[in-house]
């Protein structure tokens, strides 16, 4: 271990000592004043930030440390760049959440930043180990944030059920590891890649590990068959924690798949390319389909969820650069434009209990005129309407599926968008046609509105001047 | 002089004028109406400017601009404009004048109705000068954002039913196009609608590539049977609204036809033209039938604008009929000609029919025909400009009307006589279901209290009517300038779609 070894791991270095220095100061801070640790939290974003884009390695440069567990290299560090960015817009609306439901405590920002590095570490990861010991960090940290609220029922039932269910998930990704470390003999991804081109392994036991393993990811997604706990975990917890959740590890779902399935074992792709697809098509037809059933908002947005999962799929299982640059840019915007749509739910969670019934939202255009032209600019965008964010998203995961020859799939998943339109306008149905039963405008604090302003207006600007972002995605892979 | 971006500031004028509606909308209300009238005149002395600077003797594209907007894809925001499209902008300009004046008396929050109208008009420019198939596709779809909310927001009783059938058909259609642009430009490797009109494509692929495109357009134009969207839109919608939708939106179907689905894909379009004169026939026939059944007028309408718009379809499809049976590029340019002016005619017409309606509706808060009777006793004026659209609308000699769908008829008969049998049809039924309107609506006795205590046009109408009849007028009775406006567009079009592209 280098001196040099340990520079490149500055950012993982940084948050876990933040982290531990945000759980010690906030024992000491009041009540009252707890808005510091929510300062502390969000300056450690800003400085993992600063510290990732000051070494930003140009495409196509891949640096190894610690013995081949550690790996920096363009799309790490541009993923990093926007689960920072990300997670900041998610404390800045959980605030607002958690001090009107009561819940504003230390503990938030501790287990956030915790989860934070979890992603950091799956994001950087470069062997088996470290993507599960990335995994289980963020796995066991989301856990205690699902359960933050210990006196709700709802909480605590969701908690369990997402502990349980990711445990069994996190065993069955491990049990899929042994068996490829068996065939190869090695728990390091290049190696293991290495092995592969080379034929080395029982074909048998590697296609036996391999279902594992993507078992595993598609748990983690949220993939079906495998998406029972998304509506149930995003349902239960506070909204702040499905703000979460829905927005910053889909991020590290990215980074998992592509971490596991190209890194260690594009030499499977034929096998693990025909098990997404299954996997894509379903979570396509059923999310959407599910979603329309729904009265629940959380749980739409929830069904939802696993139909964009689907869609960042089409991308992956292309296997090919361009496929990654599209499930990347994809899973970008999700984050983005889920973290826009659980805000304009926290702000309309203005009485005493979160406003996750469709009605809670009639005539939010009349209320908060620009606050509902935000949502309508999210909504359309998950839709995949252009000119927004979310269109430029499916254009290039269909580009790309079209481009492994898969034209049926292709065109399941144009359908499925149209189907999911349907929900989408529901929403801007009730806040834009109906009447409202309220008509007092909803107020909230000044950092809230600022940020989902900007979440807003991202959605439109990175929409219109999509090339740039585009352009990064896909440098991430050159 | 320096190069204006003309179509540039044609497109992003209006939007901008919407930005400032909204931002300004709540704190200077007086300044709403004026602001949005000042938009959209300006546009039209821009697309007048444009005119007089287009030079309609050649098919090349002119008042070119390109940028790369998305290097990875090769993406460009490229806009240019050729025969085709002028005269369609031309009619966006002017309809987005007369929106405005017409939606001067909205009273729920005028800024954003004015907005929504001012974005749509943006776009809907933007479309007909893409030069890129993706931005083509974007402004395509983009426009259905603000046109949902038009209807949604300011429409009729039933309007959410509506407004929703209307965004999801128009989604639906749209989808398998984007899959069949994105599948080309893996073929060819970029996304200029020029660049695709060169693409070699083998048979089975132009078909289903074709198939796309007429899903597309098709929901679009409306041909019969994806129509059933457009009866329930125009109803609900505000006047405005159905003005807009009528006289642009469905231009856009056809549009999109002559810009993307007949160059790119020629031979699959000559191999499935009995499929789209087929719809046309019966889209002409049928539903001229249906229109004669209705009891509200602006259900009327929309039928009389499906079962016109058959002509467009038509008239674009025979080109292959008269090419295989006589091989006359002439004949085949007539029906593409006639199609063409069909197409802005019935932008003026239907346009205007709506316009008309909505003046009857503002007084008596009713669409039933039954509601209204001897409105010609009451409202003199306002009777002179709608029997003339109505006239106009049945196909009369000297109004636009007749130009096109005279030479459609005339380009049927090259085809096949049965065809322009089957479209004479319209002169007889279109006749039928215009006239006898007029007749229950603006002659006889006064029917009931409402009509007799009507008062005829104010000024603003007077200006929406008087233009809209000029334009009806001036086209029907001297047809040349736009038809030499769009000439040698269509020669060269014929000349390409004659040109197999099959590969080897």
């Amino acid at each position: 271990m280098t001196l040099a070894e340990l520079n490149l791991a500055l950012p993982e270095i940084f948050v876990l000592s933040a982290a531990c220095v945000v759980m010690l100061a906030d024992l000491f801070i009041s009540d009252e004043r707890r808005g510091l640790t929510h300062l502390l939290a969000v300056l450690t974003l800003v400085f993992a930030s600063i510290l990732t884009l000051r070494v930003m390695l140009p495409p196509g440069e891949v640096l190894h440390a610690f013995s081949g567990t550690f790996v920096r290299d363009r799309f790490g560090d541009v993923l990093k760049v926007f689960s920072y960015l990300t997670l900041a817009a998610v404390f800045v609306y959980a605030k607002h959440y958690l001090r009107r439901f009561g819940l504003f405590k230390g503990e938030f920002y501790t287990l956030s930043l915790f989860a934070l590095l979890g992603i950091m570490v799956m994001i950087s990861s470069a062997s088996m180990i470290t993507v599960y010991l990335g995994l289980e960090l963020l796995a066991l940290s989301t856990y205690a944030l699902v359960a933050l609220d210990r006196d709700s029922r709802f909480g605590s039932e969701a908690a369990m059920k997402y502990f349980i269910l990711g445990s069994l998930a996190s065993g069955l990704l491990l049990y899929g590891m042994s068996l490829i470390y068996g065939a190869t003999g090695s728990l390091e991804l290049a190696v293991i890649s290495q092995s592969l081109a080379a034929g080395v392994g029982d074909s048998m036991l590697l296609t036996f590990g391999l279902v594992f393993v993507v078992t595993g990811i598609a748990f983690k997604l949220g993939a079906v068959p495998f998406h029972m706990w998304v509506p149930d975990v995003y349902h239960g917890a506070p909204l702040a924690i499905t703000l979460f959740i829905a927005s910053v590890p889909k991020l590290a779902g990215l980074a998992l798949a592509i971490r596991l399935l190209d890194n260690g074992l594009i030499g499977l792709h034929q096998d693990w390319q025909g098990m997404l697809v299954v996997l894509a098509a379903l979570s396509l037809v059923l999310g959407n389909l599910l979603a329309i059933a729904q009265d629940n908002i959380k749980r739409m947005l929830a069904y939802s969820t696993i139909a964009h999962m689907g869609f960042m799929l089409l991308g992956i299982l292309a296997g090919t650069p361009e496929g990654y640059a599209a499930a990347m840019f994809y899973a970008i915007a999700y984050a983005i434009m889920s973290a826009g749509a659980f805000a304009v739910v926290i702000l309309v969670s203005s009485g005493d209990r979160e406003a996750d019934r469709l009605d809670d939202y009639k005539g939010l255009a009349r209320r908060n005129p620009w606050h509902a032209f935000l949502m309508l600019m999210i909504l359309f965008s998950l839709a995949g309407i252009p000119v927004f964010l979310g269109f430029f998203a499916k254009w290039q995961v269909i580009a790309a599926s079209l481009q492994a020859g898969f034209v049926g799939l292709s065109v399941l998943a144009v359908l499925s968008a149209v189907v999911g339109a349907y929900y989408y306008l529901r929403i801007v149905k009730l806040m834009y046609f109906d009447a409202p039963e309220d008509s007092a405008p909803i107020p909230a604090p000044v950092d809230f509105r600022a940020m989902l302003s900007i979440n807003g207006l991202a959605v439109l600007a990175l929409g219109v001047f999509s090339g740039g972002l585009i352009s990064l995605c896909v440098s991430a892979f050159a | 002089m320096t190069e204006w971006p003309l179509l540039s500031l044609l497109v992003w004028l209006p939007i901008a004028g919407a930005v400032a509606l909204v931002a300004l909308g709540e704190r200077q209300p007086a300044l709403v109406r004026p602001l949005a009238l000042m938009s959209t005149l300006l546009a039209l002395v821009l697309s007048l400017v444009l005119w007089a600077g287009f030079d309609a003797g050649t098919a090349a594209m002119q008042f070119e601009e390109r940028v790369v907007w998305i290097a990875a894809f090769d993406v460009h925001y490229h806009l240019g404009i050729d025969g085709l499209s002028l005269p369609l902008i031309l009619l966006t300009a002017l309809i987005g004048v007369l929106v405005v004046i017409g939606g001067w008396t909205i009273s729920d929050r005028p800024h954003l109705y004015l907005a929504a109208f001012l974005v749509l008009q943006g776009l809907m420019t933007g479309m007909f000068a893409a030069l890129d198939a993706l931005l083509f596709y974007v402004f395509f779809e983009a426009m259905l954002v603000p046109m949902f909310l038009i209807i949604g927001i300011w429409g009729g009783p039933n309007r959410i039913y509506a407004t929703i059938k209307f965004f999801l058909f128009t989604f639906f259609g749209s989808v398998f196009m984007l899959i069949a642009l994105i599948w080309m430009y893996l073929q060819g490797s970029s996304f200029a609608i020029l660049d695709l009109h060169q693409l070699p494509l083998a048979l089975p692929a132009q078909i289903w590539i074709f198939l796309a495109f007429l899903i597309a357009f098709a929901v679009k134009v409306p041909m019969w049977p994806v129509h059933t969207w457009l009866p329930d839109a125009h109803v609900e919608a505000p006047t405005g609204g159905s003005v807009v939708l009528a006289a642009i939106m469905l231009k856009i179907g056809g549009y999109g036809l002559v810009r993307l689905a007949l160059p790119i894909v020629p031979d699959a379009a000559a191999a499935l033209d009995w499929l789209v004169i087929g719809l046309s026939l019966v889209a002409i026939a049928y539903i001229g039938f249906v229109a004669l059944a209705q009891s509200d007028m602006k259900k009327l309408i929309a039928y009389s604008s499906i079962s016109h718009m058959g002509f467009v379809t038509l008239g674009l499809f025979l080109a292959f009929a008269i090419l295989r049976n006589t091989g006359e590029v002439t004949g085949a340019g007539l029906g593409i000609s006639g199609a063409m002016v069909q197409m802005i005619s019935h932008g003026f017409i239907s346009g205007a029919m709506f316009l008309a309606v909505g003046v009857l509706y503002d007084r008596v808060h009713s669409r039933e025909i039954a509601d209204y009777g001897g409105v010609a006793n009451t409202m003199p004026w306002f009777a002179v400009f709608a029997v003339l659209f109505f006239m106009a609308n049945s196909g009369l000699p000297g109004t636009s009307g007749f130009v096109g769908e005279f030479m459609v008829i005339l380009a049927a008969f090259h085809a096949n006589p049965w065809f322009a049998f089957v479209a004479g049809t319209t002169l007889l039924l279109g006749a039928a279901y215009s006239l006898w309107l007029v007749k229950r609506v603006f002659y006889g006795e006064v029917a009931n209290s409402a009509v007799a205590g009507l008062k005829d046009l104010t000024r603003r109408e007077w200006i929406m009517m008087v233009s809209l009849a000029l334009m009806v007028l001036a086209v029907g009775v001297w047809p040349w300038p736009l038809i030499h406006m769009m000439e040698a567009s269509i020669q060269n079009l014929v000349e390409h779609i004659v040109t197999s592209k099959l590969p080897g």
